[in-house]
């Protein structure tokens, strides 16, 4: 059978089974009535134990927010969601608060094992002495709309780097989160980022004082459990003066025929000389072979390098969502500040992705550089939606931009919606796209060399997208690369 | 008593220009009904802002503000205007078809054209009750820009041209729009036919008499070619400095054709160009190029679909802003492959050149692709002039300005390569190099 005809019929195989991580976890858990309403958000408050500017600022998102009309611009398409229909807190259920790990129900330990995250310090309890240098994560692990773990705090602690759920910095640390909070995602800033502003229950909350480089990479695993509900965290990131973190966070979800509401928020600031590394694998449930369920993932993602030389990363791997709505971006307030944004958008069956980046140039040299490689198979459209642009006294501006889309079977779209805007003179910008599929030669003289025809689409595959595998750090480069193979399956090997 | 001023909204406004011009549209019954489906379409909207995504870059509610009121008709002072405005052409031994203040200029046109190619007055064709289809002429699928609904309303004339199968043109139609008037709008729409196998070059051009101030600029113009035809199309826009040309080009190509498309845009304070072109047969090839020069406060915006909707059609634009002083450059460029649109090969490139601080240049190369096995893909730059290259040539003897020159002139060539007629690739040329001179 020609190649062509082949990918043809696997795609149309392609089954839910592939997505690992659908199992549910029963537990019970603790939810907020169904709907939003100024009481949800009190009661949120409350559950938080919040102090009082904070029930008055999620008042005020929650306000604007109803004045506000969803935005329709981006390439997706769904049916509209009944915004009262969700429920926006839900809680594993615990008699008390919880003084160790051994106190977390075991249910909810269990989903994480399997999931494949280390939620004990195993090694570290156990006295394992692990050779120099090796990398070691803490992890942040939210469970609906609550942080049920976190790891390695104490050996953070030592170094100063304050890394907790968002909830428990807004008692201990109530000055610094709210000289942060909003400041880069304002709460007025759009419609799913004010929703998130009103009814966000949990995140991560990072602050790494000056001159420190995080011993180790801290992550956070957010899980979507409960049916029906929205998940709305907030993840707000702060390097100060010549501090750096790498960051890393991925999802994942039951498999359910209903859709799931995910809202984000995360606020990154880079303060003088400082660096922050933020990566994502996103997989959260795709939907099945018939385009049933799914997460939809509307997500803001804004960096703001407001020091001078500093930097601010994102890259991100992108399977999971039946709607992806996200376009991380970095705002180069400081001078010879730097953005970087590396992208694998992969989407297969009937999923929907439209994301991309933003790069404003506003200090003298700062540069930025944008590799995006989408990919689109089965009945999927992948676009990639991007604006670079520099202002007046952007002098310097520099910007290198490529984004490939690469399809596979003739049912899906991938499209590049770019925008370059300057205003300067001494801006350059350099931007190129080429969509394509893989070519009939190379594939031949793979399998000529004795390959398979799906180790050869494999091999293709990872060359394309190999660029930004490179970026990300090795936990989860190995990670995405299992994933990108499991997403692709059934369309290409 | 306190009286209050109340300002008529832009809607307003329009309205007042359709009402009063009414009377005077060519065309009754069914065309009229056409104008009027036109103009509730374009009122509902009214003109184009940045929040309408086509146009974000030229909010014409800004840069026009209002619909200027019709031009009126010619008479034997602005012929004569016109007819010195015409002296100054660089475009020599082309067939002129003159349209002045919007209406076609006989006496200032030339009559006998070769043979093959048929011409008609758009104002006769409307007015001719025993034409059945003469409202389709107002009509278009093509494209549901709100431009060019305001054009269908108001049209006062153009040039309907037919070229017979076979038939290879040796002298471009030269279609020429001269205005006269000042603050008045010139309304447009011209048509041009290519039969089986025939050959033509299309030139347009846009120009002001003396005096003409303000005045704003609506065509549009419809181009078929038939199957293996070759269509050449020319447009140069020398509007007067202050004036707004606002234009559309509907193309649709058959099986087999050529079509190779050059704008080239140095005069008007505010012009947009944009062109819809549609792939309607297989194994057609377009070329799109164009080039801005650009000074003072002007802004020109270049907007471009082109449709691939058939397999085995090729495609590729090539686009150069050149943007002095306060000067703004739009480009605007979306590759559509269809999912039955298999073997597409689509290329893109537009480049700005910015050469002063307050310069501004916008690109948005857009592509939208349904098929998979296709090559398409997009470049963009955007900078100033290479400081190393300048200084090898600063280093040779060459005075600055000189070397600047230099640079701009090969920066812009190569998208006016694409001009097959050397004559009209000299005219292009000659422009360039007179913005050049006049920079100093």
């Amino acid at each position: 059978m020609p190649a062509e005809l082949e990918t043809v019929e696997r795609v149309r195989r392609i089954d839910v089974d592939q997505y690992r991580y659908g199992f549910e976890t029963k537990i019970e858990s603790e939810k907020a009535p169904k709907g939003l309403s100024e009481d949800i958000v009190r009661f949120i408050s409350a559950k938080k134990d919040e102090p009082e500017w904070m029930l008055q600022w999620r008042l005020d998102a929650y306000r604007r927010w109803l004045t506000m009309t969803e935005p329709n611009w981006a390439r997706v398409d769904y049916p509209k969601i009944d915004y009262q229909d969700v429920y926006y807190y839900s809680a594993p259920k615990q008699k008390k608060a919880l003084a160790s790990l051994d106190e977390v129900d075991p249910e909810i330990l269990k989903t994480y094992e399997k999931l494949g995250i280390p939620l004990r310090e195993v090694e570290a309890l156990e006295g394992v002495v692990r050779p120099e240098g090796e990398r070691r994560v803490a992890v942040d692990a939210v469970f609906d709309s609550v942080s049920v773990a976190t790891t390695f705090q104490a050996e953070l602690k030592k170094a100063g780097v304050i890394f907790m759920p968002i909830s428990h910095a807004l008692r201990e640390h109530p000055d610094l989160v709210r000289k942060y909070l909003g400041t880069v995602v304002p709460t007025s800033d759009n419609f799913f980022a004010t929703l998130n502003s009103a009814v966000f229950s949990d995140g991560s909350f990072v602050y790494v004082p000056p001159g420190v480089r995080c011993p180790m990479e801290l992550s956070t695993y957010f899980r979507i459990n409960e049916r029906n509900t929205g998940q709305f965290e907030r993840t707000l990131i702060i390097a100060d003066k010549g501090a750096y973190v790498s960051y890393l966070e991925g999802c994942t979800a039951p498999q359910r025929d209903e859709n799931q509401l995910h809202a984000a928020v995360v606020e990154l600031i880079a303060h003088d000389d400082a660096e922050i590394k933020y990566s994502t694998v996103q997989n959260w449930y795709p939907g099945n072979s018939e385009g049933k369920g799914g997460v939809y993932n509307f997500v803001t993602k804004r960096g703001d390098c407001r020091g001078r030389n500093s930097k601010i990363s994102w890259t991100q791997v992108e399977t999971g969502s039946a709607i992806t709505w996200k376009y991380p971006s970095c705002i180069l307030r400081g001078d010879n500040s730097r953005g970087e944004f590396y992208s694998i958008a992969i989407s297969n069956g009937f999923q929907q992705v439209d994301s991309g980046t933003k790069m404003i140039h506003l200090g003298k040299n700062t540069t930025s550089r944008i590799i995006s490689k989408g990919i689109a198979a089965g009945r999927s459209q992948n676009t990639y939606r991007g604006l670079v642009s520099a202002h007046r006294k952007a002098t310097g501006a520099r910007n290198f931009t490529a984004c490939d889309s690469l399809l596979i079977g003739d049912k899906c779209g991938a499209h590049t919606v770019p925008y370059v805007e300057a205003k300067n003179s001494s801006a350059l910008f350099e931007h190129e796209a080429t969509t394509s599929k893989i070519s009939e030669d190379v594939l031949f003289y793979c399998v000529q060399r004795g390959l398979s025809q799906e180790e050869a689409v494999g091999l293709v595959v990872n060359g394309f997208v190999r660029d930004v595998l490179q970026q990300l750090p090795m936990e989860f480069a190995v990670e995405a690369q299992k994933l990108i193979s499991i997403s692709l399956e059934g369309s290409v090997g | 008593m306190n009286v209050a001023l109340i300002k008529p909204t832009a809607a307003e406004v329009a309205s007042d220009v359709f009402a009063a011009a009414r009377d005077r549209l060519p065309g009754k019954g069914p065309v009229a009904e056409a104008r009027r489906a036109a103009f509730d379409d374009f009122a509902k909207k009214g003109l184009p802002h940045r929040r309408v995504e086509e146009w974000k870059y030229t909010d014409l509610r800004v840069l026009l503000r209002e619909v200027a009121a019709l031009a009126a008709p010619p008479d034997a002072a602005a012929l004569k205007r016109a007819e010195a405005a015409l002296a100054t052409l660089d475009v020599t031994g082309a067939h002129r078809l003159v349209l002045v203040d919007g209406v076609f200029a006989p006496s200032l046109s030339d009559t006998t054209l070769e043979a093959g190619v048929t011409t008609h007055r758009l104002a006769d064709i409307l007015n001719d009750a025993g034409n059945a289809t003469r409202a389709d002429l107002l009509r278009t699928n093509a494209t549901a820009d709100i431009m060019v609904a305001l054009n269908a309303a108001l049209a006062t004339d153009g040039v309907v041209l037919g070229v017979a199968d076979d038939a290879k043109l040796t002298k471009p139609l030269h279609i020429v729009h001269v205005a006269t008037q000042s603050a008045a709008s010139l309304a447009t729409r011209s048509f041009l036919k290519l039969g089986k196998g025939s050959q033509a070059t299309l030139v347009e051009s846009f120009i002001a008499a003396g005096g003409a101030q303000t005045y704003q600029t609506h065509d549009a113009v419809v181009l078929w070619a038939g199957e293996g035809a070759h269509l050449d199309h020319i447009r140069l826009v020398e509007d007067a400095r202050d004036a707004a040309n606002i234009s559309t080009a509907i193309v649709t190509l058959g099986t087999g054709t050529q079509y190779r498309a050059f704008n080239l845009t140095s005069g008007a304070a505010v012009s947009r160009y944009q062109a819809f072109v549609r792939f309607g047969g297989e194994n057609a090839h377009a070329d799109v190029n164009g080039v801005s020069l650009l000074n003072g406060r002007q802004h020109a915006d270049n907007t471009l679909v082109l449709d691939h909707t058939v397999p085995h059609c090729t495609s590729n634009e090539v686009f150069r802003a050149v943007v002095d002083e306060a000067a703004h450059s739009v480009f605007q460029g979306r590759i559509n492959v269809h999912p039955d649109a298999q073997k597409t090969d689509a290329r893109m490139m537009t480049r700005a050149l910015l050469l002063s601080d307050e310069a501004e240049a916008d690109n948005k190369p857009e592509l939208e692709i349904f098929a998979d096995d296709v090559q398409c893909g997009h470049g963009a730059t955007t900078g100033a002039l290479d400081d190393s290259l300048l200084f090898y040539l600063r280093a040779r003897g060459l005075p600055e300005k000189e070397a600047q020159a230099l640079l701009i002139q090969a920066f812009v060539g190569e998208a006016m390569e694409a001009i097959a007629d050397e004559s009209l690739r000299d005219v292009a040329i000659a422009t360039a190099e007179r913005w050049l001179a006049r920079r100093g």
